[in-house]
């Protein structure tokens, strides 16, 4: 009966709450317009033969000397501004997820066997989470990616740069996996249905993943979808500072960073219209991860 | 108490060595010390020489200690980059940081803890609707984004504000300040509430979410039975128990600024700390890229030794313990 | 003096009003102690939060009036109401550990409230603090008010609590379940000290508890209520003693009595444990005893935990759990084992099982040694015949899972079954057995009550065909109706199969019924081991004395 009301009340709550709608919405069409991008993009930035200078700067459609082709405008090398933006999102997104599946992979692994074992294993995992905390997350990332530059020979840097910015965000992330699953892993061994999956003699691991993992997945779910957020929001970051993604294979932070030179001048829709997007894709993932806590965590409404 | 205390400061020291050992190993493994100090033109017996001075011959151990007594010391080494002491050039950088994180951290805490109490007791008025609304945009935006936006309106479109560098400084001994002068605090304004933003919204939630947990408790429920005046409910009951979870998140929040002031600083120009690092990971400067670690997670260290201390002070259960509290009947 | 008519308090939700109390009719006068009965889901509590004011939101009051003296509290503003709680109705609540501000000191909450309703001087109100501090027996009060709450026990920090609610002088106060949380021992003083101030002060107390037993002590009228609407009402001795609802027979018919044993409690409508579907369940039971009635003996257990570190040169002080404890559960029998909280009955459940590793001790289980806690191999036989019955069903049994795959992952793990779809017909034939319904393997656990749970539970450690069962309270969570059917069927199947049974329980009226031999347990010491009826009538040792003669009972007179 709980359950099904449980259900049934989410997505009652969900229909009964417009913010949710419209983020889910808007999430949508941007995740559906990055994994179509080849479809749906006019040219590909990638591809230098298939836009041309003498497109460059032309403003969107609304605005005087628009050409109709390009709805948001062009950027000073003559990219179509939505192409750049589809393919931008791609990338943004490919990083975020990869390094977000890394991240809960270590991050409930280490922090179930924590909370299972407890004892000497516990502290050291905790230890390490605590080192790892005093260097927050773009700091990690920013040394991960420097110690990158220092070891790997230059040739095969640019190949290696998506890789190493994901797991440099991955490695920023763990923590928050750990930390909750392990928290929640120290309620559920004091629960009785663990005391009696242990005592009929099953192996730690059936415990740990058949009986506890499911009922901490709750917490998780939420941590997920946030850290969904602040991967994304940490790849633009690095990328704007320079040190993410080079310019020829550009995410959203990168696109941001370029348009920063037409700050000071009139040429707005090359910065704002990819701040834009950035900020409605962060802000629709955070609109629905407040929804799943308040459904997980139904005293805080 | 007293071995709670001791506690931490045991964790902090080894918090503090894990640290200097990444440094350390981040110098020693990253890239070749001696082809970094050395040009092309040196010859073979003189970069091996250099090698032994350096004392990279030595065993690893005995390195590791000899770095970590040199850090103790306050010798940091010398850059690759401009072939000066590291430590002078952190020194120099230093106040920059400092003036622009503790003033975005009261910013952050001035407005965050008043908005989180008043939307936690006003949970479903339409003030918090909104102020709760503009904090979930407020997270979502990335600092660099909210830092181009305050340039783009208070510095191009109005032109109320500097948009990069530190304006007017004052020399206090060492301590090259922008705390004393106008100019000074019309430069920090902008990049103090574009690093403060981030924070805010994080206090103001945290600070929501604990007061409404508090609020629900019995012993609020007893209070309100027996009469206690709401006032006092509010603000002497429930807010000081809210603080004990609050003050930790604040001593972690500071992590977050020192993270936060490298984009800060670098989306203004500003001439810390961050600045100093972004500038020595461009070029794998690799000596500041670990005296910078080092330096940072000695301040995070401190600041929360500070926060452990406030925790006893405000919690009398970790100031008295009695004999009875917490045996467990657990396995 | 407080007068409730036709009460009637509704909670708006989404899918239509749910009244939670209708048309409640109440009185209380001026020292007297009225009782409110009733088991969960009555409306009892929101009877009480509904007088102080302080429904959950979104409750209201939806008709009748509450009037106190001559006031009408329906009529107040939230100002006015709040001025009057604490002045003229105050309330004590379930649990001393969480009632107290943890950061204020006694002190500073006794004189804020005894400030914010009288015009005093800081010294006059601490002054009346220390008086009222000694008056509800806390000695050395001048001294002991500094202290922060943490720094009282269980039972001082409820005279506490009640100090603060009596410390204003109101007319009323509400105490909903104020020794539930309590061990008897304190539960009796606490108890006494309420009648004393309804006596001197003449106080008026609305006594909200499940605990016939406490009604029957204390209260000098009661109420019975059932699923928001009142079955009965009058004087205490009438309605215990002769009741007239069908509803109040039946209750009380299910409160064990101490002082007797009675064979089977009477259930209003009960199916028994033989039916049709059961009885493949039944026969695959029978038929795996290959091991005789196995009986359990214990012998010199000692267990002691680390207590929390004071210091960093000292060794953090042990708590002996459990001390040199030795026990002998004949074969086919149930061994009761009473004691407070604290006294190390689970801890001895779950050495036995094996969660526990004892520092001294040996086990033996049907006349093979019974290796003791890590040095027990996942495989061992002991695994198997050991079973347990939880205390609390919302936690025993994974709220993620299909009922029908918990019980069939016992038929998989032990390798009775191999085929799945019989392991699905065999758990469906064992809830039929315990009395549920065999549909029940496609829900999950949180659509089931207490009581089924504890089915389910029950049914799942008939399943793995154990000779051997531990009952840690497996009542306690439980509602009084619901704890005489468990305990029924739990009487059934261990006649039908032959089980050895250790039952724990903090209730002694329980044991006395469930139990052949029944030991008591104090701070991990076996105080007395005795058959059951020699140690109910004739207690030897001094603590079971106190704890049979503190334990609230009906007088016999009023003969149930």
């Amino acid at each position: 009966m709980m359950a099904f009301l449980k259900k049934y009340e989410g997505l009652w709550l969900f229909v009964h709450s417009p913010a949710a709608i419209i983020a889910a919405a808007v999430a949508m069409v941007i995740i559906f317009g990055a994994v179509f991008a080849s479809g749906i993009a006019l040219v590909d930035p990638y591809d230098l033969a298939s836009f041309s200078l003498f497109d460059g700067l032309l403003p969107p459609v609304w605005q005087e000397g628009a050409n109709p082709k390009y709805l948001l405008g062009t950027d000073d090398q003559g990219r179509d501004m939505i192409s750049s933006i589809l393919y931008g999102a791609r990338v943004s997104l490919i990083i975020g997820l990869s390094a977000l599946a890394i991240a809960a992979f270590l991050g409930v692994g280490l922090g179930l066997a924590a909370g299972y074992y407890g004892g000497r294993f516990d502290i050291i995992v905790m230890r390490i989470a605590d080192v790892q905390l005093a260097l927050p997350a773009i700091l990690t990332a920013l040394l991960i990616d420097g110690i990158a530059r220092g070891l790997l020979p230059q040739s095969i840097q640019q190949d290696l740069r998506v890789a190493v910015l994901t797991l440099a965000i991955a490695m920023s992330l763990w923590v928050n996996f750990a930390r909750t699953a392990r928290a929640s892993t120290f309620v559920e061994m004091n629960k009785e249905y663990v005391h009696a999956a242990i005592m009929m003699g099953q192996r730690p691991s059936r415990v740990m993943f058949v009986h506890i993992l499911p009922n901490v997945l709750g917490p998780l779910l939420v941590i997920m979808t946030v850290d969904l957020a602040s991967a994304i929001l940490l790849e633009a970051t690095l990328s704007f500072l320079g040190i993410g993604l080079p310019a020829d294979s550009p995410s959203l932070g990168t696109l941001i960073r370029i348009g920063m030179q037409f700050l000071l001048s009139g040429e707005w829709w090359i910065l704002w219209i990819p701040t834009i997007v950035l900020v409605a894709l962060v802000v629709s993932i955070n609109i629905l991860g407040d929804f799943l806590r308040d459904i997980f965590n139904p005293r805080l409404r | 108490m007293v071995y709670f205390i001791l506690k931490r400061i045991v964790q902090s020291v080894f918090v503090m060595a894990a640290v200097a050992f990444l440094a350390f190993s981040l110098f020693r493994f990253v890239g070749d010390p001696v082809t970094q100090m050395t040009g092309v033109e040196t010859s073979v017996e003189d970069q091996e020489r250099l090698r032994d001075e350096l004392g990279l011959n030595d065993p690893f151990v005995y390195q590791f200690v000899r770095f970590t007594h040199e850090m103790v010391l306050g010798d940091f080494g010398f850059s690759y980059r401009t072939r000066q002491p590291v430590a002078n050039m952190i020194a120099d950088r230093i106040p920059a940081t400092l003036e622009l994180g503790v003033v975005a951290l009261i910013i952050s805490l001035m407005v965050g803890v008043p908005a989180g109490v008043y939307t936690a007791l006003n949970s479903r008025g339409v003030m918090t609707q909104t102020i709760l609304m503009t904090t979930l945009v407020g997270v979502s935006i990335p600092t660099f984004v909210i830092g181009i936006m305050l340039i783009f309106i208070f510095g191009v479109q109005l032109g109320w504000l500097p948009t990069f560098g530190r304006g007017g400084t004052v020399h206090i001994g060492n301590w090259q300040s922008s705390l004393f002068t106008i100019d000074g605090w019309r430069a920090l304004l902008l990049p103090a509430i574009t690093l403060g933003v981030y924070q805010l919204t994080l206090t103001m939630r945290l600070v929501r979410a604990e007061m409404m947990e508090v609020m629900r408790s019995d012993y609020i429920r007893f209070g309100m039975a027996r009469g206690v005046p709401m006032r006092s409910l509010y603000y002497k009951h429930a807010l000081k128990n809210t603080l004990v979870p609050v003050i930790t998140i604040v001593g972690l929040q500071f992590g977050g600024v020192i993270a936060f002031s490298i984009v800060t600083e670098s989306v203004f120009q500003w001439p810390g700390l961050g600045l100093l690092f972004l500038e020595s990971i461009r070029f794998v400067d690799i000596p500041v890229m670990g005296v910078y670690l080092v330096v940072i997670a000695f301040f995070f260290v401190l600041v929360n030794l500070v926060v452990d201390l406030l925790y006893v002070a405000i919690d009398p259960r970790l100031r008295i313990r009695d004999v009875h509290d917490g045996l467990p009947e657990k396995i | 003096m407080l007068s409730i008519k036709g009460l009637t308090v509704k909670f708006p939700s989404r899918f239509g009003d749910f009244t939670a109390i209708e048309d409640v009719h109440m009185t209380i006068k001026p020292g007297e102690i009225h009782g409110l009965v009733g088991e969960s889901g009555a409306g009892k509590s929101t009877v009480g939060a509904a007088v102080i004011g302080l429904l959950q939101s979104p409750g209201y009051v939806a008709g009748g009036t509450i009037s106190l003296g001559e006031t009408d509290l329906q009529s107040l503003t939230f100002a006015q109401a709040h001025e009057l709680r604490g002045d003229r109705i105050s309330m004590i609540f379930q649990d001393p550990q969480t009632s107290l501000n943890p950061l204020m000191t006694i002190e500073d909450q006794l004189i804020e409230t005894i400030q914010a309703h009288s015009d005093v001087s800081e010294a006059t109100a601490r002054k009346q603090a220390v008086d009222l501090l000694e008056e509800i027996g806390i000695q050395d009060a001048s001294a002991r008010i500094k202290a922060y709450p943490h720094q009282f026990s269980g039972g001082m920090r409820q005279r506490v609590v009640i100090a603060l609610a009596i410390c204003t002088d109101p007319d009323l106060i509400i105490a909903d379940e104020p020794t539930t949380a309590l061990d008897v021992a304190v539960q009796s003083q606490v108890l006494d000290l309420i009648q004393r101030l309804a006596q001197e002060r003449q106080i008026a107390f609305m006594l909200i508890t499940h605990d016939i037993g406490v009604i029957a002590q204390v209260a000098d009228r009661v109420t019975v209520m059932r699923n928001g609407h009142v079955m009965e009402s009058g004087e205490t001795a009438q309605v215990l003693g002769t009741p007239k609802n069908a509803y109040t027979i039946s209750l009380i018919d299910a409160v064990p009595p101490l002082d007797r044993k009675i064979d089977r409690f009477h259930v209003p409508k009960e199916d028994g444990i033989a039916s049709a579907q059961g009885n493949m369940a039944e026969r695959w039971l029978l038929e795996g005893q290959r091991h005789d009635l196995t009986g359990l003996s214990v012998e010199n257990l000692t267990v002691a935990f680390e207590g929390p570190r004071t210091s960093l040169f000292c060794k953090p002080p042990t708590y002996v759990a459990l001390n040199d404890v030795s026990l002998n559960i004949k074969p086919g029998s149930i061994m009761g084992l009473v004691g407070e909280s604290g006294s190390g009955k689970s801890t001895l459940a779950k050495v036995i099982t094996g969660l526990v590793t004892p520092q001294k001790g040996v086990m033996n289980l049907g006349g093979a040694a019974l290796p003791a806690g890590k040095s027990r191999s996942r495989h061992h036989l002991s695994r198997q015949l050991v079973q347990m019955v939880f205390q609390d069903p919302y936690s025993s049994l994974n709220s993620r899972h299909r009922v029908g795959d918990i019980l069939a992952e016992t038929l998989w793990f032990y390798g009775f079954i191999k085929d799945p779809t019989e392991r699905k017909n065999m758990a469906a034939s064992m809830l039929s057995l315990v009395g549920m319904p065999p549909d029940a393997i496609t829900k999950y656990p949180h659509q089931f009550s207490g009581g089924q749970r504890q089915r389910i539970a029950v049914a799942r450690a008939l399943l793995a065909r154990p000779r051997f069962l531990i009952c840690d309270e497996p009542t306690s969570a439980l509602d009084v109706s619901i704890q005489a059917e468990i305990l029924n069927l739990l009487k059934d199947l261990q006649a039908k199969f032959g089980l050895t049974i250790l039952f724990i329980s903090h209730n002694l009226a329980v044991v006395r019924q469930m139990a052949d031999d029944t030991a008591v347990l104090r701070n991990g010491k076996i105080e007395e081991v005795n058959n059951t009826e020699a140690l109910y009538e004739n207690p030897q040792h001094e603590y079971t004395k106190s704890l049979l003669a503190q334990t609230p009972v009906m007088p016999p007179s009023w003969g149930a």
